[in-house]
């Protein structure tokens, strides 16, 4: 569904990705893992049109996006849950939704498709009229991958949902991800630092160093690799 | 000499507040214009008032071929055609570049129009005259009057405002307008064109401008000059009411009208001109109590 090929970006001078190769088959979830500034943000804010990658190939079913812009990826099935959440904290919970659904015209389906949002995460049913600065940051992490879903994605990238949150809260969230995942059948790329809670519901994982892919394997065999649970799981 | 103060001569300070009201109201209307701006884009557009000025003098020159509402639309069209533009062409080059450079570019904008209007139409006052719908006799409650054109003032400004909330708050361009001015990178994505918003915003604002500029050109004569002092009191206006705030800018657009008339009227006149620095006083001090204006949020900053 996704594959990224040898592909290079860069912040100015600064080199965030070295050469990045990998594959989302459809109705996987894919977990990218790695340290602080290995270029797992940037590997998904290249495939969401945010960074124009400089080099290689970025192709969803089938078709190079390279050169395509972000409103355009959004549109073709791709939605991105940047890191920090990024929701529209002056504006309320219900507006933040509509707004996910900007690029559809489909009215009716629209309301089901926030009615299924609060299904999965009634509490932001209950503040639908707050105003989103207003919500706790697990609520504003669900509001951001609520309004993600808003866009119908067929791919789901995921920024780091753990962050800042208490652990049970992100049990919870990851559960939700995970049924969103199954009932939905989304492909999910998911970035994350908590490496063993993204290996307990990813099928496959990456591994990235310095903006390159170091190991890539099924979540099962790299949460028994040796060198990974050195470093990335501490045990 | 003096004026009579309010508890001897009730009716003139009511007079006083009723006119100030109504000046009060174009001070207003140009800074919803500025604040639309800086809300979405981080600019302050100091050619505001001039570009106003022009669109005014547009709107003259077409009532040698039609009438007054038509002329008044299609100055207003143009400007906002102008607006968008401005934006795309001349403010979008610099917007990564620091903050006083798009100060530098506005500050050009004014010059730039101030001369084209001075070049194209001259320096001869000119006035609508005959063609101002605006003419006829004043309506009086008691002693307390107000003339046709300050009821035409108070009604356009409270179209605009009605018809601004009812776009901004139940479009979904309005969503995709308040989206963009709060956060760019999530604007895009969730599929809103920025580029296309931020010119859309310069559009709607040059267009309420001009709104404000013909209105205020109706009874001063429209001369190249004319729309400077307009411009101050519309950026004091803006400053007061917090210059994120399309709320704080009418209300600081109003109270600025009253305090100024109310100035004219009960400061001595020896001490001179004072409106203009009874208003300024009374902004500094709001200021002081709060940084950021009457409504505003953020604080003003980067001016």
């Amino acid at each position: 569904m996704l594959s990224l090929r040898n592909v290079h970006a860069a912040y100015g001078s600064v080199l965030a990705l070295r050469g990045i190769s990998l594959e989302a088959p459809e109705g996987n979830i894919v977990s990218v893992l790695g340290a602080n500034g290995a270029g797992k943000s940037s590997t998904l804010r290249a495939i969401s049109g945010l960074l124009r990658p400089s080099q290689g190939t970025i192709e969803f079913e089938g078709k190079s996006i390279n050169r395509t812009s972000p409103e355009k990826i959004v549109q073709m099935g791709i939605s991105h849950v940047p890191e920090g959440r990024q929701i529209f904290t002056e504006l309320t919970v219900m507006e933040n939704l509509r707004l996910g659904a900007y690029t559809r015209r489909d009215g009716d389906a629209i309301k089901s498709d926030i009615d299924r949002v609060f299904s999965y995460f009634p509490v932001l049913g209950e503040r639908a009229k707050q105003q989103a600065a207003l919500l706790s940051g697990g609520e504003q992490q669900m509001l951001a991958i609520g309004r993600a879903l808003m866009a119908k994605p067929r791919l789901l990238l995921l920024d780091e949902p753990s962050l800042g949150l208490a652990p049970m809260l992100v049990r919870e969230i990851f559960g939700i991800i995970k049924t969103i995942s199954e009932e939905q059948g989304l492909t999910i790329l998911l970035v994350e630092q908590d490496a063993s809670l993204a290996l307990s519901i990813a099928n496959h994982g990456y591994l990235l160093e310095t903006g390159t892919v170091v190991l890539d394997d099924t979540a099962e065999q790299l949460r028994g690799n040796e060198s990974v649970r050195r470093s990335y799981l501490g045990y | 000499m003096l004026a009579a103060p309010p508890w001897e001569d009730p009716d003139l300070f009511a007079q006083q507040i009723v006119s100030g009201i109504a000046s009060g109201s174009l001070f207003a209307i140009l800074a919803l214009a500025i604040v639309m701006i800086y809300r979405s884009t981080d600019v302050l557009n100091f050619g505001q008032g001039e570009m106003a000025l022009f669109a005014a003098f547009m709107s003259w020159t077409f009532l040698t071929r039609m009438d007054f509402w038509p002329a008044f639309f299609l100055a207003i069209l143009v400007a906002a055609v102008m607006g968008a533009a401005l934006e795309r062409f001349v403010l979008r080059p610099v917007s990564e570049a620091p903050v006083l450079n798009s100060i530098v570019v506005t500050l050009g904008l004014f010059v730039v129009f101030n001369g084209l209007s001075l070049w194209i139409w001259g320096s001869q006052p000119k006035g609508y005259g005959p063609f101002s719908v605006f003419k006829g006799d004043a309506t009086c409650v008691s002693d307390v009057c107000i003339g046709r054109l300050n009821i035409g003032i108070l009604v356009v400004t409270l179209i605009i405002m009605v018809l601004l909330y009812l776009l901004f708050q139940h479009t979904r361009l309005g969503l995709a307008l308040r989206a963009t001015a709060q956060n760019r990178t999530a604007s895009r994505l969730v599929g809103i064109p920025v580029g296309n918003m931020l010119s859309i915003g310069w559009g709607l604002a040059a267009a309420v401008g001009a709104v404000a500029g013909v209105m205020a050109t109706q009874n001063l004569s429209l001369t190249t000059g004319t729309m400077f002092a307009v411009l101050l009191f519309a950026f004091a206006a803006a400053v007061l009411g917090g210059l994120d705030s399309p709320v704080g800018a009418v209300v600081g657009g109003l109270s600025i009208g009253v305090i100024k008339n109310l100035a004219g009227t009960y400061v001595p006149p020896e001490v001179g001109s004072v409106d203009l620095l009874v208003a300024f006083l009374v902004i500094v001090l709001v200021l002081m109590v709060r940084p950021t204006g009457l409504f505003g949020r953020r604080a003003v900053r980067r001016v």
